[in-house]
């Protein structure tokens, strides 16, 4: 029992001493010390842990409010913010919050089809929305994130085609790469791709050059990392079929109501990030990865995840849900399963199913033609200021462009201190990761984006780089 | 507002009678179609931001922005519904959802089903944490960071260990991380390609195998003693120059502690092993006994099990990984430093692994980690491990009387949790504990069975914590006897139920057939034929 506290630990209820007591002695014991008796005291630690002493709920509040005090955040009443590469600022609808705040959602975790009817039917309800947004008829219960997606899906291609290499454009965010890197050592080699300076797309001559009979996959994304979209897809998975092995499409999901799903163009797997569906940025907590495939028992057999299914039950009318294939995972067969599971990123599969419930059809469409729209409005005035060029200015794009500062005599870095000051998160530096673009940067347009926040932006911008 | 009549009577109004033993329960049943069957052609859920009239004007339309090839040929199946309805479907669907808040979750052993502070969800939903983009500049971060720096402190002290990182978002991505660890260490010493064995222990999560194997390593798996210790001859006779690692949680998912547990990090390190850690079952440890001691190089704990961060249905969550200084370079980056005053992201050396989640993991629970751990001190954590124990030693004790179950292995005390066995039970009525997980519904209680290979036939494994009151276990405690009771008077009530819940038993003949699984409802309505 406590030595100091007079009072129960409200989170602790038998704390209160009559009942610790009363249990001690139902179990035989004399002191509560006697408990821990199974570990060696040489293993035990002398007195109490150096922590801070604990505070009462009001203390807790005022410290950590005080501390996030200290941040400056994106949004109402904070910064306009120009970043994306992976974890993008887009309008949450109310209704996503409501969901994914409910006390059930947020605690529930490994229930049982009854007892968690709702769990199991809200997440098959994420896959089958998303399975329409990428037109696909397999969707797995959500990953960590796009790059674990991605990792898993060439993983998956490795073991359909029993072959080692995967093939990733430059393209690729860096810091994708080193996760996919990680998580395919020692057993797949990844190869990296070229793509062309000009257009920014994948050069399909470096492509022809590297599809050896080595090769599992072909990964490309689109839109992809700097925010191209690659029009030639049909072209490269017939190369990549041609060549036996299967192509693996990244997408944002939130483009697909305007832009064609790869399902159309040939891809065999397709991963992306979900965040952009009703997550909020949560500096990097929002992500979450999903993978698709067509139904075919070769593919839906590889996958690691669980895999969520309608069944009937023994009474008429009901709907039930349960696990498709479970013998496949590595929850019943340990390391003779498909890669891994465990707890993942499932309430934010629940909040994109309601996301797409929400928008629908028209608003994802409407959707992605404002994105593009504003996002072409935001790099044309940007282009205007003298110094300032688009790196791949004849390629589409769908929200994201990189910006060559070069002809300014100033650094990104330089250039994104200025803009902090006038209330603005400039787009992400890409000088160090690609050296031969100078100094460029990676900037992110949505439909948060108002004309006047891009006008803002221009604006700024020409203050900072126009000679003083 | 009307009364009915009322006869009036000279006595006092009727006492209610509430000594029922079980708890009188029923879910809620909402016959919720599934999401696409609400759709109305014409209904919208939610108007999202469009283009202002100047830049349509500026641009052109969208169409012309994108390569014509590109443009999407068939607009995507989603359904059209009015907000209000998609709102009331999904409460109807969450209703049906038997969070830990709501049930004495004490059956989901192996996952510190503990209680979730509210004060911690409100602290994480404010624009200061949930509109902070992970690659602003880290000087526009500093609460975050403090956050992120204070807990590494904090979890330093809890495991003796010399560096955290929070990037790994569950235990499984920790133990990822771990033997990718493992590997670049001994590819740092010109060992990788002969070091190419991990050992494991069978009570240990199956991910520590799993997630070595997706490493490329042969998993070695050691199987108990009969008092249910990890075998130590066993060990000494499976490490050898190939050995890369040995992983394994202590106390393993039957709550018993190895004591000997130095001597097991002793041998692999005199073969040329790393000692790596699964903390998972770290509740009743909490300020007694620490990873450091024990002879570990790395370790992991949960924040969304030990922490009381919550699980989400299954994540995001974080596996906090910590390593002894000789492995800090390895750790996956970057890592949040304090320097010159300020708080900094660091990159990690070339030896890293590099990455294995983007950005800096999930902040929001690093946030809530951090806040529970202001909220008890040294002197509450020390309360958490020694309530965790001896709830679970009474509800041990408790549950030993009913009849049909046992504890296999060791007779003494067991620490935060324990793996029970029905097998009696089975035995003598045909009563599984598949059945018994269907029934424990039906009185509003959630209750697992165990992790694959069933090592205690008929297992379940039940984890108290030091969330729940007396009264909480003995509610759990007399549902279990309840059921054994039914087991051996009638015990169809058992083996047809759910009876009180959202749905009736599973037809699960589709689930393993590919002609016949359904994993969306576009599968469904290809797939599914009328009777």
């Amino acid at each position: 029992m406590s030595e100091n506290r007079a009072f129960a630990h409200p989170y602790i209820p038998n704390t209160v001493p009559e009942v610790q007591e009363a249990m001690l002695k139902e179990i035989g014991l004399t002191s509560i010390e006697q408990l821990h008796e199974a570990i060696p005291d040489s293993l035990k630690l002398d007195g109490l842990m150096d922590l801070p002493p604990a505070m009462n709920e009001y203390e807790l509040r005022r410290h950590v409010e005080g501390l996030l005090a200290k941040n400056k955040h994106a949004g109402a009443g904070g910064y306009l913010n120009f970043l994306g590469a992976g974890c993008w600022q887009h309008f949450v609808p109310a209704i996503c919050d409501e969901i994914n705040q409910r006390s059930e959602f947020v605690t529930a975790y490994a229930g049982e089809p009854y007892e968690d009817h709702g769990r199991f039917q809200s997440l098959f309800e994420y896959q089958s929305l998303v399975a329409e947004l990428v037109d696909m008829d397999v969707v797995n219960v959500p990953t960590f994130d796009w790059a674990q997606a991605a990792s898993t899906a060439i993983r998956m291609a490795g073991r359909m085609t029993a072959r080692p290499v995967a093939l990733l454009p430059k393209s690729v965010d860096p810091d994708k790469a080193k996760i996919i890197r990680n998580y395919c050592t020692p057993v797949m080699e990844l190869r990296e791709l070229e793509i062309d300076p000009v257009t920014g797309k994948l050069d399909m001559e470096d492509l022809r050059r590297k599809l050896t009979e080595e090769v599992a996959a072909v990964y490309f994304e689109n839109p992809g990392y700097l925010g191209i979209i690659e029009d030639r897809g049909a072209e490269i998975a017939a190369l990549a079929h041609a060549a036996g092995a299967i192509s693996i499409v990244g997408v944002d999901p939130i483009s697909l109501g305007l832009l064609e799903p790869p399902s159309r163009y040939g891809a065999d797997i397709v991963c992306g990030d979900l965040q952009p569906l009703g997550m909020h940025m949560n500096y990097g907590g929002g992500q979450s990865g999903f993978i698709a495939t067509h139904d075919e028992e070769k593919f839906v057999m590889e996958y690691p995840s669980r895999l969520f299914g309608i069944v009937p039950t023994e009474v008429e009318g009901e709907y039930g849900f349960g696990d498709v294939a479970y013998e496949r995972t590595s929850f019943a067969l340990r390391e003779k399963g498909k890669e891994s599971v465990g707890t993942q990123t499932a309430l934010w599969g629940i909040t994109a199913g309601v996301y797409l419930s929400l928008l629908g059809p028209h608003g994802m469409r409407e959707l992605g033609e404002t994105i593009v729209q504003k996002a072409r409005y935001a790099a044309r005035k940007l282009a205007d200021i003298p110094g300032v060029t688009l790196r791949f200015a004849a390629t589409d794009f769908f929200k994201e462009f990189v910006v060559d500062f070069g002809g300014t005599g100033l650094t990104v870095a330089e250039i994104n201190r200025r803009l902090l000051a006038e209330g603005i998160f400039g787009g992400k530096d890409l000088s160090a990761s690609y050296p031969e673009w100078g100094q460029s940067a990676l900037y992110c347009v949505t439909e948060i984006h108002a004309q006047a926040d891009l006008d803002r932006l221009a604006d700024a911008i020409r203050k900072v780089v126009s000679p003083q | 507002m009307s009364h009915a009549p009322t006869n009036k009577s000279s006595g006092p109004i009727q006492r209610i009678r509430r000594d029922h033993k079980v708890r009188n329960f029923h879910q809620a049943k909402w016959d919720e179609p599934v999401v696409f069957e609400l759709h109305r052609p014409g209904e919208r859920g939610v108007i999202p931001p469009g283009t202002e009239a100047g830049i349509a004007s500026e641009v052109g339309g969208a169409a012309s922005l994108i390569p014509s090839a590109m443009h999407r040929s068939e607009a995507p199946k989603l359904p059209e519904i009015g907000q209000a309805k998609v709102l009331r479907h999904y409460l109807r669907l969450s209703q049906e959802t038997l969070g830990s808040d709501l049930n004495v979750e004490i059956g989901q052993g192996t996952c510190t089903m503990k209680y979730i502070p509210r004060i911690n969800e409100m602290l994480i939903r404010t624009p200061n944490m949930m509109e902070l983009h992970p690659l602003q500049d880290p000087d526009t971060a500093q609460g975050i960071l403090e956050v992120y720096h204070r807990l590494d402190l904090a979890m330093r002290e809890i495991s003796g260990m010399d560096a955290f990182s929070f990037q790994p978002s569950s235990g499984t991505q920790a133990l990822l991380a771990m033997a990718s660890i493992v590997r670049a260490y001994h590819d740092s010493r010109g060992e990788g390609e002969q070091r190419d064995e991990i050992i494991t222990t069978i009570f240990s999560h199956p991910s520590q195998a799993a997630t070595a194997a997706v490493k490329g390593y042969k998993i070695i798996t050691l199987h108990p003693d009969e008092d249910g210790f990890p075998d130590l001859e066993k060990l000494k006779n499976a490490v050898s120059e190939r050995t890369a690692g040995f992983v394994v949680a202590n106390p393993e998912d039957t709550g018993i502690y190895n004591h000997r547990i130095r001597e097991f990090t002793d041998v692999v390190h005199a073969a040329g092993g790393v000692c790596f850690y699964d903390q998972a079952n770290a509740n009743g440890l909490l300020g007694i006994t620490r990873a450091k001691e024990a002879g570990f190089d790395m370790c992991f704990f949960n924040l969304h099990k030990t922490f009381a961060a919550p699980h989400m249905c299954g994540g995001p969550a974080t596996g906090a990984l910590g390593v002894a200084e000789p492995f800090v370079q390895f750790l996956p980056g970057p890592l949040v430093v304090h320097e010159d005053g300020k708080y900094a992201l660091k990159d990690q050396p070339d030896a890293s692994i590099g990455k294995v989640r983007s950005f800096h993991g999930v902040a929001q629970t690093v946030l809530r980690a951090y806040a529970w751990i202001m909220a008890l001190g040294a002197e509450g954590l020390r309360d958490v491990a020694r309530i965790a124990v001896l709830n679970n030693n009474y509800l041990y004790h408790k549950i030993l009387q009913i009849r049909g179950a046992s504890a296999p292995y060791i007779k003494g005390r067991r620490l935060e949790q324990v793996r029970y066995s029905w097998k009696q039970l089975a035995d003598e009525t045909g009563v599984t504990t598949e059945d018994i997980t269907r029934r424990m519904c039906d009185f509003g209680l959630h209750y697992w069975t165990s992790h694959h290979p069933y090592i205690v036939p008929q297992p379940f494994t039940l984890e108290p914590t030091e969330s729940y009151s007396k009264e909480d276990l003995d509610e759990y405690i007399q549902a279990l006897a309840h059921i054994s009771e039914e087991a051996y008077t009638n015990p169809d009530i058992v083996k047809t139920a759910p009876h009180n819940s959202t749905v009736h038993r599973n037809d699960e003949s589709s689930l393993d057939d590919p002609a016949q699984w359904c994993i969306t409802w576009r599968a469904y309505l290809k797939k599914a034929q009328s009777k």
